[in-house]
Formats: structure tokens, sequence, C-alpha cells
């Protein structure tokens, strides 16, 4: 699969990434470059082979459903940019 | 006597017996700071007031008998774990002013040890790298060539470590960001087994690979620490309730019985010469001592570069995702739009080379590319985990470089991110297989660059480095030297 700039600008969308025309030049090469190597994996075999997303075997990890207290809102909120009334504030959503 | 070169447990010694307190070796690591700080930058935080404040405290629990072995002990954390009150920037613009609600896991775990927190140290961007040159803030230089890398992601611990701006330290390790800077610091690193470090409070990178460990002066350091930092916490699931031993007995054993590996596929092509010598010393001297050696292959090797950097950047692309300029960070409204506020906020607050990983990751889990990309890598992770299984069937331990060259100059791999990836083969594989890695130092460079063995081991089998490791270093003196600054 060949990188292209329009490929690149597509996941920068995806990423929420805003990519300049210089950025995009510099992404288009290197992961070029980068997926080129990739494709050696294509030189295994694979077929049945199951994937691994975890490395050690757990069950479910349960426990009981205990209520704890939690960190107050107040605190919670100490790093927001941007706080009000207990909440999150978030630019305009619906126009 | 300079207090600040003592190591974990002969300033332990020290304490206990009333010969120097917790203020006078905290005081002493804040001068040596002062000293050498300006040639090394290994820390973006230091917290002195506190800190002193802190080994009140700690001579205090002494003077009542209720020590432990890291009471009082000036400890350096990687700034990529949250620490309640103290500035916690994981290297990055985007959390440039961000001060933790809470501690995580570990650092609790020092605290309730009464060890003293002496500062954050500097990282990759986020773990994203191998030389520290990934940092927003500055460079970090190695305290054995001031014009060489430390190593990375962890490259401001193995530093502070090394240079004794610190008595102990406190790492973490994706795919070798512990034992890759520790070898070119010449100082022990171990990266435990996935799942047996609480993960709670380590800010994600790639969640299936990120693995917290200790970073300290010798072996018997690495056996404390661990002893401290180890066990299951209800609040990360992935955590492993196994039982924790007692490290310090793995000090005890000598090497009879224990059969070591050396993988063919580790003696690549381009495996530096003073590298391959030292590693050898290293091996011929083990085997003096008792260790058998026999060869192993793990055919699959060769892939773990490709699969880990498909692997562990999907990983990060989506754990990234969370910083959006709502919850925490940095935000750049930009015209008033919630899309380019996103925006915004992550092309300003990200660098370069976490935005060139989001967009790998993101372009390996996009739609079409899944299955050809992340699919495959995570098939392939089966396959390098099932040569380590084969591997451990007739060895105990494997032995490996840690990385296939001394420290590289600060620049030198810069422009070319493939070819800093391609320097991680040895420390990757058993990211990926989620086994422990130990870096001890086996040697130097002709240049007098420290170079680390790896050794690697099953599942929840630490001891067993930490016995190779300590046998080596005793009949070793690499451990004792130390950078002229």
């Amino acid at each position: 699969m060949k990188i292209t700039k329009e490929v690149i600008a597509h996941v920068g969308e995806l990423a929420r990434l805003h990519l300049d025309d210089a950025a995009v030049e510099l992404y288009t090469r290197q992961l070029g470059d980068i997926l080129t190597y990739m494709d050696t994996l294509n030189r295994l075999d694979t077929k049945g082979v199951s994937p691994t997303s975890h490395a050690i075997f757990i069950n479910n990890a349960f426990r009981d459903d205990e209520v704890k207290p939690s960190m107050p809102v107040e605190r919670a909120l100490t790093n927001a940019p941007e706080s009000e009334d207990g909440a999150f504030v978030v630019p305009k959503i619906i126009k | 006597m300079d207090l600040y070169r003592l190591t974990i447990h002969e300033a332990s010694k020290l304490l206990k017996r009333r010969k120097i307190s917790s203020v006078e070796l905290t005081s002493a690591v804040f001068d040596r700071i002062e000293e050498v700080e300006n040639k090394i930058s290994a820390y973006l935080t230091l917290v002195k007031d506190r800190a002193m404040a802190e080994a009140e405290t700690a001579d205090n629990v002494i003077g009542r008998d209720e020590g432990k072995p890291l009471t009082g002990i000036p400890m350096a954390i990687k700034d990529l774990l949250c620490t309640e009150g103290i500035r916690t920037t994981c290297g990055s613009k985007i959390l440039e002013e961000f001060v933790p609600t809470y501690s995580s896991t570990v650092v609790k775990k020092l605290n309730d040890a009464h060890a003293v927190i002496v500062g954050k140290t500097n990282l990759d961007e986020f773990g994203m790298g191998s030389s520290n040159e990934h940092s927003a803030f500055m460079l970090t230089h190695n305290p054995w060539d001031l014009t060489r890398i430390p190593g990375g992601s962890s490259g401001g611990s193995a530093a502070a470590a090394a240079a004794d701006e610190c008595i102990g330290a406190v790492g973490t390790d994706t795919g070798g960001s512990i034992r890759q800077p520790c070898s070119h610091c010449g100082v022990v690193g171990l990266k435990p087994t996935y799942g047996r470090v609480s993960r709670f409070g380590l800010v994600a990178f790639a969640s299936s690979l990120d693995q917290v460990g200790p970073i300290t002066k010798d072996v018997t350091d690495c056996a404390l620490l661990m002893n401290e930092i180890c066990g299951y916490d209800s609040v990360d699931s992935t955590s492993v309730p196994h039982p924790v031993p007692d490290y310090t007995e793995a000090l005890r054993s000598g090497l009879n019985g224990i059969v070591a590996g050396i993988p063919k596929e580790y003696h690549v092509e381009g495996l530096n010469q003073d590298v391959s010598q030292a590693i050898g010393n290293a091996i011929k001297a083990l085997e003096g001592l008792g260790l058998t050696c026999k060869d192993v292959s793990l055919p699959h090797t060769e892939y773990a570069v490709a699969t880990y950097y498909l692997i562990a950047p999907a990983e990060a692309s989506s754990n990234l995702a969370r910083y959006d300029g709502v919850k925490y960070g940095l935000r750049d409204a930009g015209s008033g739009d919630l899309m380019d506020m996103y925006r915004n906020t992550r092309s300003k607050g990200f660098g370069p080379e976490v935005q060139r990983r989001i967009i790998i990751g993101t372009y390996a889990l996009s739609a079409g590319y899944y299955e050809a990309y992340y699919g495959k890598a995570s098939q392939v992770r089966t396959l390098i985990m099932q040569d380590f299984k084969k591997a451990f069937e007739t060895c105990d331990v494997l032995l490996t470089p840690v990385a296939p060259s001394p420290a590289f100059k600060l620049g030198e791999k810069l422009d070319d991110p493939l070819s800093m990836y391609l320097s991680d083969i040895f420390t990757l594989p058993a990211s990926l297989a989620g086994i422990p890695g130990l870096s001890v130092p086996c040697g130097f460079s002709r240049e007098g660059l420290p170079i680390g063995l790896q050794i690697l081991g099953k599942h929840f089998d630490e001891e067993k480095l930490i016995r190779v490791a300590y046998n080596l270093e005793q009949a070793t003196d690499h451990h004792s030297r130390r950078p002229k600054l």
C-alpha cells in the first residue's frame, strides 16, 4: 500500500491533528519508509495463528461491587482548562 | 564520605545504625544535584522543600525503630508516574502544567515506606523514544560522555542514578525504556513481568506493554526496590495476584544448576564489536561461576521491531485520544469550534515523535488496514511468545546484549526514526512476550562507555534474573566504576 499525501491528511483528520503541508510531506515520506519495513511481516504465514493482545493470561478480573468514596468533583476539576458549576466547559456543539 | 555516592542498602544500614540521618543524606543529594545537574539535566522538577520535610519525617520513623529498607532514601521518579501535588509532565507540552490529584500506586508504596522523593526525571515524551531527545523540555546528557544520549525513555532516571543525583530511581519500560538507558548509563535496571507491578497512575502509552521497574546502582538495590513496588493492586485489573517473594533471597545462591540460553538470532550483523566482546566476556565469567550455557533459537526475533512499532503506536493512538483540551492539560480554543479546539490543542501539545506514532497507530487501526497491520502484528506477537516458551523449556534464562551499540551521539539518529526504532531490536521481543528483563553492567567500550548484559527469564521468575546478575556483579568490578563529572 503506497502512502500518499491524501492518506496522511485523512489519518491526520481521524487522529484530530492539524497537519500543515510541511508536516504532511514529512510524514508521507517517513511513514512510507516505516510501513515498507512493516511489510516484512508479510513474509510470515500466520494462517490459523491466534492473535495476542495481552501477554499474561488473566481470567475476568472481578471484584466485589462495594461503594467506596471517590474523588470529590471540585478536586477532579482542578486541572480542567475551564469549568463551571461542577462541570467541564466545552465549546458550543449544537449550532 | 560522599553520602550521595551510597547505594540504597549501604545508606539504609547507616541510617538504621544512626550513623547518618536522612536529612544529611537528602541534603548531600541536593548538593550533588547543585554541582552536576547543569551538565546532566536529569530532572524536570525538583521538590527540595518537600523532600527535606519527608527526610525529617523519615528520621522520626527511624528513631522509633519503624524504618524499612527504603525509609529515608532519596529517590528519583520518572515523570510518567503521577505524584499527588507534584507536577507530572510526561515530557510533553500538553501536560506542562498538570498537577495530579492522586499518586500512582508505586509512588504511594514509596511514600508509605517513607522514602524521600527528590524530583521527577526527564523522559522521551510519553515514553516514546530511545534517546530522551524527544522530551519537549530539554536534553539529558549521558554522565559518561556528555555529547551522547543517556538512552530512553527512562534516560533521566538512569542518568540521575549514574551521576549520583539520587540514591535510587524508578523508571518505566514499554519496549526497553528501563533496560536500554541503564545499559547506556552503567546502572542496573529491571523490567518486571507484565502485571507484576501496578500500572495505576502510570500515564498510559501502550497498555499491554507498559511496566514500572527499579533503576539502581547495584543488584542488591534492585532486589530491595522490587520488594517494595511489586504486588497485586485492586485498581489495576491487569496486575496479577501472584505472591511476591523476598527478592533479596535471590542474592544468596550461586549459579550451579542454572542453564542459560544464548539466542543465535541476537548475533546480528552490525552488532558493535565492543558490545559483542563485553557480552562474550560476561558469558565466560558466568560459566566460570557454574552457569551452564547452550545455544538456542528464537526464529521470529527479526520481526519484533515491525510487530512492536505497529502494536505500541496502535495502543498509543487510542490512549492519547484522551488529550482533547477538556479534562486536563493544554487547551487551544482556536476559532471556538469544537473540532478546531481538538486539532489545535493536540497539534500544539504533542511533539513530532508522538504525532508520528499517533499517525502510524491510527493508520494501522483504520478501516481497511486493521487486518493487514494491527491484526497481522498481533499474530506475529503470538509467534514471538511461542519462541520464548520453547526456549524456556530447556533454559532458565537467556543472555543477550541490551543494545547493538553503546550510547550514540546526541542528534545522530534524530532525523531517521526507522534507524532509531531498529536500535531497540534486543529489548522489544521480551516486551511483546511480557517476560521480565534485567540490564546489568558487563563491561566498557574502548571509549569508556558502559555496556549492559540483558538477562531474560520466564514470567514471574525475576528472582533468577537477580541471581544471575548478582553473581556477575560480585565477580566483576564494573558497577563500582563511576563517571567522572
